[in-house]
């Protein structure tokens, strides 16, 4: 049996190993996701992001507990960074959420970001898809820790969710557009803190600047524990509203509408370019090119224009 | 386009140990050697272990005991591989563990030990000889 029939029946093992194989861009993975593609598109995603320490993980595992009572399944995909030097990456999201390792319905995924920026990884899309199509009702996801402008999460999930905390920088922070404009609901964790009230009326003072469009959502801010387990039912009551929200005014359809296409970009971009370097001349020629840009014998501009010529003159594309 | 294929390891620690100085230093070293690392934390059970490397996919499993208790909990994550069908995953063990259970160890399915004193490149070597990520393409 293929992955993807399995990976549809639930199957740990085959979904655990299709991730990896779409990780690694192994060839046999592009089918099993064209065989999932129809039966995706029905989770809820939910980004969490933020600066590293502000407590991601640690919402996130008691955020799962919160989705289990309401008998919903969870995947969660938990993003950490590779070493630029060696390659490696040490993965320990999943520490904070152990506890739920044998609850067969949460399914924990971490991930490096394989120089990928903007704060997930290359694999991520189709990571979320076979999720999906494993039929999680709502799929977290844990960006690596960001700074200020790592915002590729709200292309991918429903609801973006921006943990802070206190002391962490005064209202110029909150005037600098990037993050702080991706949130959803902004989660001030670790609320037992001195400085919450600073960060709480900064940001408010930043939503009432805002939101010029009467029908637009307006940002929840919430405080929350999450090590104390406090703060949490406001916070998925929030997520609840929000996706209504969402479904209401018809921006769930639009955000699937705008996913897809971007999704479309990206497939055609990356195989577009594999089909233009194999046309070209394959391996052999593009390094060849790489060397000579890199001894400075020629120019990116020419040698992109030398690679256009080539595949003129085969006349087929 | 392939790329490269990266060894995944989860270092764990099952039982009611607290020491986990030795298990982070490996990890950081397995990092350094450019291995993906996912470590458990403290006070695991087998069954928690062994869902999360079916979950993370991972090629090896190090487990980490300085309580006494290896000779249960180490088998005991050989035999729930076994039962998920999944005992293509390479497990080691390492900590306070007596020559004599060594043997006993390595028959039940532990392929190697390592003792204090081990040095790291060795434990990291070891895992790039004995271990492929090369599981890949079966379809049953």
């Amino acid at each position: 049996m293929g992955l993807a029939k399995r990976v549809l029946q639930g199957d740990i093992r085959a979904t655990a190993r299709l991730l990896r194989e779409v990780e690694e861009e192994l060839p046999g993975a592009t089918d099993e996701l064209k065989a999932l593609y129809p039966h995706t598109g029905k989770s809820h995603v939910v980004g969490i992001t933020g600066a590293p320490g502000s407590g991601k993980s640690t919402l996130i595992d008691v955020l799962i507990d919160a989705y289990r009572r309401e008998k919903k399944t969870v995947g969660v995909i938990a993003i950490d960074p590779s070493s630029p030097f060696s390659g490696g990456a040490i993965l320990g999201d999943r520490i904070r959420m152990q506890r739920h390792a044998t609850d067969e319905g949460v399914f924990i995924r971490s991930l490096a970001t394989r120089g990928w920026h903007g704060g997930l990884s290359k694999a991520a899309a189709n990571v979320i898809h076979i999720m999906d199509a494993m039929g999680r009702d709502v799929i977290l996801v844990e960006t690596v820790g960001v700074g200020q402008a790592e915002v590729d999460i709200m292309n991918f999930a429903h609801t973006s969710l921006v943990a802070l905390v206190p002391g962490t920088g005064d209202w110029v922070q909150t005037l600098k557009a990037g993050i702080l404009e991706i949130a959803d609901i902004f989660v001030i964790n670790k609320a037992d803190k001195q400085g919450v009230n600073e960060v709480e009326v900064e940001l408010q003072a930043m939503l009432q600047m805002g939101a010029p469009y009467p029908d637009a959502w307006k940002p929840r801010i919430l405080l929350t524990e999450a090590i104390n387990n406090k703060g949490i039912d406001d916070l998925m009551e929030a997520i609840r509203q929000h996706r209504e929200f969402l479904v209401a005014s018809g921006r769930y359809e639009a955000h699937l509408r705008e996913r897809s296409r971007l999704e479309l970009i990206e497939v055609l971009k990356s195989s577009f370019m594999d089909r233009v370097f194999r046309m070209a001349g394959g391996d052999d020629y593009v390094e060849k090119l790489i060397d000579d840009l890199a001894s400075r014998k020629v120019d990116p501009y020419s040698a992109a224009s030398d690679i256009i010529k080539r595949i003129l003159q085969e006349g087929t594309f | 386009m392939v790329s490269e294929r990266k060894l995944r390891i989860l270092v764990a620690k099952p039982g009611l140990d607290g020491h986990d100085r030795g298990a982070k230093i490996l990890a950081r070293a397995y990092r350094d050697a450019g291995f993906e690392v996912i470590y458990s934390g403290l006070h695991q059970m087998p069954e928690q272990i062994v869902q999360a490397a079916l979950q993370e996919d991972v090629d090896l499993i190090g487990l980490s005991c300085l309580s006494g208790a290896h000779m249960y909990l180490f088998p005991r994550v050989i035999e729930l591989l076994k039962e998920n069908e999944a005992e293509d995953i390479t497990v080691i063990g390492g900590g306070i563990i007596p020559m004599d259970d060594i043997p006993k160890l390595k028959e039940a399915g532990i392929r190697e030990v390592f003792l204090p004193g081990a040095s790291l490149t060795d434990v990291v070597d070891w895992a790039r000889v004995n271990v492929e990520p090369c599981r890949y393409g079966e379809r049953d």
